[in-house]
């Protein structure tokens, strides 16, 4: 993986005057973050308008009849009655639940994934075991395998554990390690001298120990941004979900979001309510984000083969 | 999978499985084994070892062996031999979906990576700036779905900003979901918009290991920026670009969230993508043993693509240095 370890050549491009060529590229760049944020504009300004307010004057760019009640019904705070008169379906989706389901999950998944396959990774790298390499192989093959592939046979092995339509049901196929996250670690904890190792080993300190104590630490940076990427792939999973869950007690986001769209009432989609269901969704990830952007964003050509 | 060029360890995986260097590690190894770890490593091993066998080296296996029964998850998979196989290569629905999907991973994949390189460019060579690369990946921290809906709003032929513009443009409303010749371009740029980033810092990262001394040099020499990209970073960038390609080909092969929440596969089957056509045989049929030899046939054109794409584009070599 030669992002970790090139020497990062930051090519300061020296202050030039100005030339149509830069003003040009700076234009096209412009735009492109137009595009990138533009729709997270336009989804906040329809989740603040009311549908009635949508229906006259759908181009206005500020929200039109300035209302939270998209958000409350998102939120299940309406009576069906009220929620019918404002063009929501008055299904009665409540994304609190939903919300929390999302978070236990991803939770979860998360942290036994990572913790799971740090310790596999610490045994490929740095312990010594009769057929290691071989098992390595074997990880290694299983990369090749894309996980859709795996969904249909998992549903059956879910439904014989009886886990159908419950949270473990959803989280327990990416429980315990993917290959890629033990690849990934592996090769960080291969990088980190050995001589830290042995200092360690001198000072009395297990095996175990130096795991904990030395191994782990040194390679937060990757371990977190591996947690956050994985947080994010399971909180924005939708395909497995939707084969396991059938109700509300293990319903997540995603889920819930698609079923939201599907209830559409006869006087048209509640984009209101829709709008402001998909911000409740897509906000939890932007301010996880936001906390380790940098790190992540340096980080992500080595995280990314995925 | 790695992106190969100048890293120190060796231990690559590709490849690495067989040959003589991996016996004489073993037989080191063995050779060790008394002043190894054994239960030790067993302790570390053993989660990510059955979660391993469990949910994916036994999932994978049965789905082959799913594939040439008939199983309707009620009762007992009973064996058919090749029906299943034989049903497919007869179902013009199967061709017409292999097809769709088709269709969009090379509009999916031809307008992501293009854009991708230019974006990667860009932040190359115009500004290092964190922030910037933080912004042009929002959309990748939104769900498919998420993604599918924003759009499906923006696009809306009655209310939606998108169609605003057109129609005080002059031109009339175009029903993008709606309609069988816009339906599968528009998802495939919604895609678009939600991973292009993603795809972008990817080769930004690779773009980073190219030693800056070298555009400095062909500066000194007078050589225009669209001249260094096709002489310096196109060819220095190829092997990770080779990389993310297949990696992205993979992905797009999978595509259907999006269509669940935008189309759900129509209008007329127009969307009705390999992935989507797979999950109704088996959930919305229950034809199980059908839908498992489709995946398998998916599994088979998958890695096709990707022996192909790895020997074509030379995945595993470099340039630099």
């Amino acid at each position: 993986m030669a992002a970790v370890t090139a020497p990062t050549t930051t090519v300061r491009p020296q202050r030039r005057r100005f030339s149509p060529g830069r003003a040009l590229a700076w234009t096209v760049m412009g735009l492109i973050i137009l595009i990138t944020l533009l729709p997270f504009y336009w989804i906040l300004r329809t989740a603040l308008s009311t549908n009635a307010g949508l229906n006259t004057s759908p181009a206005d760019p500020l929200p039109v009849d300035l209302s939270t009640s998209g958000f409350e019904r998102a939120l299940g705070l309406q009576s069906a009655e009220e929620a019918v008169a404002q063009g929501g379906a008055g299904g009665g989706l409540d994304f609190w639940r939903y919300l929390l389901n999302s978070v236990l999950v991803s939770t979860l998944i998360t942290g036994c994934q990572i913790f799971f396959s740090a310790m596999a990774a610490y045994a490929f790298a740095r312990l010594r075991w009769r057929g290691r390499d071989k098992v390595f192989a074997l990880f290694l093959a299983g990369l090749m395998v894309p996980t859709i592939f795996t969904l249909l046979p998992n549903f059956v092995l879910i439904k014989e554990l009886h886990l159908v339509d419950s949270l473990l049901g959803i989280a327990l196929p990416s429980l315990f390690m993917t290959p890629f996250a033990v690849f990934f670690l592996r090769q960080f904890f291969m990088n980190i001298p050995l001589e830290v190792e042995e200092a360690a080993l001198l000072d009395g300190a297990g095996k175990v120990r130096i795991f904990f104590r030395v191994i782990l630490p040194m390679a937060s940076t990757p371990v977190i941004t591996l947690s956050v990427l994985t947080y994010i792939t399971s909180w924005n999973d939708y395909f497995w979900p939707l084969m396991v869950s059938y109700s509300d007690s293990s319903r997540v986001l995603t889920v819930a979001l698609a079923i939201f769209r599907a209830q559409t009432p006869a006087t048209g989609v509640d984009w209101s309510g829709l709008t402001a269901a998909t911000l409740i969704a897509a906000l939890p990830m932007l301010v996880l984000f936001a906390c380790f952007a940098r790190r992540i964003v340096s980080t992500i050509g080595f995280t990314g083969i995925k | 999978m790695t992106i190969a060029s100048n890293s120190p360890p060796s231990r690559l995986p590709l490849g690495d499985a067989s040959g003589a260097g991996t016996k004489q590690r073993i037989r080191r190894a063995a050779t060790r084994e008394n002043q190894g770890d054994g239960r030790l490593a067993a302790l570390f091993i053993a989660p990510a070892l059955l979660g391993f066998a469990v949910f994916l080296l036994w999932p994978t296996l049965r789905g082959i062996y799913l594939s040439f029964t008939r199983f309707n998850l009620l009762t007992p998979p009973e064996w058919v031999g090749l029906d299943n196989y034989v049903r497919m290569v007869n179902d013009p629905i199967f061709w017409d979906s292999l097809w769709v999907t088709v269709e969009y991973v090379v509009i999916n994949i031809g307008v992501q990576t293009v854009s991708a390189l230019a974006i990667a460019v860009l932040l190359q060579r115009l500004t290092q700036s964190a922030w910037l690369r933080g912004i042009v990946l929002t959309p990748y921290l939104m769900s498919n779905v998420v993604a599918g809906l924003v759009w499906l709003w923006i696009l809306d032929t009655q209310l939606g900003i998108g169609n605003e513009i057109i129609s005080a443009l002059g031109v009339d409303r175009i029903a993008f979901l709606n309609d069988e010749t816009w339906a599968i371009p528009t998802i495939a740029l919604i895609n678009v918009w939600r991973h292009v980033g993603y795809t972008a810092l990817l080769l930004f990262a690779g773009l980073q290991a190219i030693p800056g001394d070298m555009y400095e040099a062909a500066k000194v020499d007078g050589a225009s920026e669209w001249r260094m990209f096709w002489r310096i970073t196109m060819p220095l960038l190829r092997p990770v670009l080779a990389v993310v390609l297949i990696m992205t080909v993979i992905g797009s092969f999978q595509v259907f969230d999006t269509v669940a929440v935008t189309t759900a596969g129509g209008p007329a089957n127009a969307t009705n993508v390999l992935q989507y056509y797979i999950y109704g045989s088996a959930f919305g049929r229950f034809q199980f043993g059908y839908a498992s030899a489709m995946s398998v046939a998916l599994l088979v054109v998958l890695s096709a693509i990707t022996v192909l794409q790895y020997r074509l584009t030379r995945a595993g070599q470099t340039d630099l240095g």
